[in-house]
């Protein structure tokens, strides 16, 4: 199908459209959107969190039909969330409440309620398991659902924050509780300088490689460089909205994954040295990411003359969507500007075309 | 410690000529003291930023007659020091230890050891951070020709000026050091406690970067002097008054802890190796 071809451009973006499905088709085997599910989660968590739409099912409906395109994926969950009704904000959750998968500390060895490593690739040899050519799936998930079915279950325990033991020391700043509604970035347009729940929202469904990169670029000297990162914790936690006609009652709604970072850096303190914290908190189990997003969160904070520092530079340009919406429209014909260009070259050129 | 070597991997992971190249490169870190050596670092199983730098090193020195300790801010059992240790075990099969009076090849990160290492024994550091002037300058291109002119000023400078406004020096770790009063060197970000420890030192110290692919080193009997003005002396960390509530040490770095049943503090030798050692006495 001839690209160039502006009439009849119709007929071939429906071909185009009908070989998407013939790459997509592949084998005779179904892709399941329970396996897509379950044995992808970190990918369907990436998706979500990108999105910014809590829908592991749809994640990964969304995956199979884009040939496992994390781009398209979230461009599909995003359009889709424009379709729901916003009924409700759920109320503040505090997630010391947090049902834990995993929890740790760079900053201390022993911390109040202890470190649970839990399931993590970090200490995994990164050798490929040729094993896994022919794997039994139903052996493996039984023998792993019966192990855990034997265990005896324990009670949730509430666990603090390592930063509430330092801000007993007064080496973090205590602030006073600040409910204020928060600015929704989805619903308003983002302005500078940003209101911090503004920012927050916004790394948190920011592209994943792109907040990564910017927090390494920082980590390597464009920034504060390094911070220590004083908690991290993956887990459950517990969503609840206002019960309309009694303001005081809450109803549970469910319970969604999630990361969150806690990391600390030297901060200035009149003539004397404090401790600051950056926050991260991302969808899912999605480690680098919520890291990522607690040091561009100090960083802009702090602000500065280097790229990570400023606002508008790392607001601005993290949006999956918008970032590769504009990226593509670039093989959209630019026949008129481009001529236009030609044309300014051209005439510097002793005007030669003429 | 180790299964058994697995002979599917040439021995210590690397091929024999990578490891050739990167000993070369040894040689030279050797013979040019405190100067970063660029490497062609290799890609391993275990993440950038985990130690590659000072594992490829290992694997590069290591044979079948050295006995390996690894730690990790000062422990034999952290985990990160565990996979390394069982990584280097799985292809190499070499003896492995905890007491570092043994080892032959100690890999580190962030400590020097509280016992003085012989001219017999290598200590490999892992280096996140290779360019000491990273603080002052973000680009590689330009750092690079400061070290080259001896172009130190920017650093003394923030020295200076961290001293003007706090009455201090506020660098913590990775405390800037000057070689043979030639080359500004990170010494890794090990305790300023440690510092004093690269000066005059028996044993070979070698650092390696894998991420940002460099190596450099420290052998016997080098000038190693921490970055300090005449009338404002280098300064360790205090643990005046504080002990280790294991050894009852006084003169160890110690790490900070909290019970996780109490809360209460408490104060830990960071050198589990030494502790051990001095509850024996």
């Amino acid at each position: 199908m001839a690209y160039v071809a502006v009439s009849g451009g119709e007929e071939a973006i429906e071909e185009s459209i009908k070989l998407l499905d013939y790459y997509r088709s592949g084998t005779e085997k179904d892709l399941e959107l329970e396996v897509i599910e379950k044995k992808m989660s970190l990918l369907v968590d990436r998706v979500m969190s990108e999105a910014g739409l809590y829908a592991p099912t749809y994640a990964a409906l969304a995956l199979k039909q884009c040939e496992g395109s994390t781009d398209e994926a979230v461009f599909l969950l995003r359009a889709y969330r424009s379709t729901l009704k916003r009924n409700f904000y759920t109320t503040v959750t505090d997630t010391r409440n947090m049902r834990m998968l995993r929890r740790i500390s760079a900053a201390f060895k022993d911390i109040p309620g202890g470190q649970v490593l839990g399931a993590t690739y970090d200490y995994t040899h990164r050798l490929m398991n040729f094993n896994l050519k022919n794997e039994d799936a139903k052996a493996l998930h039984r023998k792993m659902i019966d192990k855990i079915e034997s265990q005896d279950k324990e009670e949730i325990t509430s666990f603090g924050r390592v930063s509430d033991e330092l801000k007993k020391e007064g080496l973090l700043d205590i602030y006073e509780k600040h409910d204020e509604k928060p600015f929704d970035v989805t619903e308003n347009l983002l302005e500078f300088p940003a209101k911090r729940s503004a920012r927050l929202q916004t790394l948190s469904r920011a592209d994943t490689g792109f907040i990564s990169g910017l927090a390494y670029a920082v980590l390597r000297g464009f920034g504060q460089v390094h911070p220590t990162v004083g908690e991290l914790r993956s887990g459950y936690v517990e969503l609840e909205v206002l019960y309309t006609n009694l303001p005081e009652e809450t109803i549970y709604i469910g319970e969604i994954l999630l990361t969150e970072v806690e990391a600390f850096n030297q901060a200035e303190d009149k003539n004397q040295l404090k401790l600051a914290s950056g926050y991260g908190a991302v969808f899912g189990r999605n480690e680098n990411k919520a890291i990522a997003m607690s040091v561009l969160d100090r960083e802009l904070e702090t602000g500065g003359d280097y790229p990570p520092q400023d606002e508008e530079f790392v607001l601005m340009h993290g949006d999956c969507l918008e970032m590769n919406g504009f990226i593509s429209h670039l093989k959209l014909p630019h026949y008129v500007t481009f001529q236009s260009k030609l044309d300014a070259v051209r005439k510097t050129r002793g005007k030669k075309n003429e | 410690m180790s299964n058994g070597r697995n002979r599917e991997y040439n021995y210590a992971f690397l091929d024999e000529s990578s490891k050739r190249e990167i000993r070369r490169s040894v040689l030279k870190a050797v013979a040019i003291p405190g100067y970063q050596v660029p490497f062609g670092s290799r890609e391993l199983p275990i993440g950038r930023g985990w130690g590659t730098g000072g594992i490829q090193l290992t694997l590069s020195l290591i044979g079948p007659e050295d006995t390996l300790k690894v730690i990790d801010q000062g422990s034999d059992e952290s985990v990160n020091a565990v996979n390394i240790k069982k990584f280097v075990g799985i292809c190499t099969d070499v003896e492995t230890t905890t007491d570092t009076r043994k080892a032959t090849i100690i890999q580190t990160r962030h400590r020097i050891p509280e016992i003085k290492l012989r001219n017999d024994q290598i200590l490999v550091l892992q280096v996140p951070i290779p360019e000491p002037l990273r603080i002052v300058e973000p680009k590689e291109e330009v750092t690079r020709k400061m070290h080259a002119e001896k172009d130190y000023a920017p650093i003394w400078l923030q020295l200076y000026e961290s001293i003007i406004k706090y009455g201090k020096v506020t660098i913590p770790t990775e405390y800037p050091c000057m070689v043979e009063d030639r080359y500004v060197m990170s010494p890794s970000p090990i305790p300023k406690f440690d510092n004093p420890k690269l000066h005059d030192a028996d044993c070979l110290y070698l650092f390696g970067a894998g991420r940002e692919k460099k190596i450099y080193a420290i052998p016997p009997h080098t000038k190693v002097v921490s970055l300090a003005f005449e009338d404002v002396p280098f300064e360790k960390e205090s643990f005046k008054g504080k002990k280790c509530r294991i050894c009852g040490s006084t003169d160890t770095y110690l790490d900070e802890m909290f019970d996780s049943v109490t809360g209460e503090k408490f104060y830990q030798c960071s050198d589990t190796s030494y502790c051990k050692e001095q509850c024996k006495r």
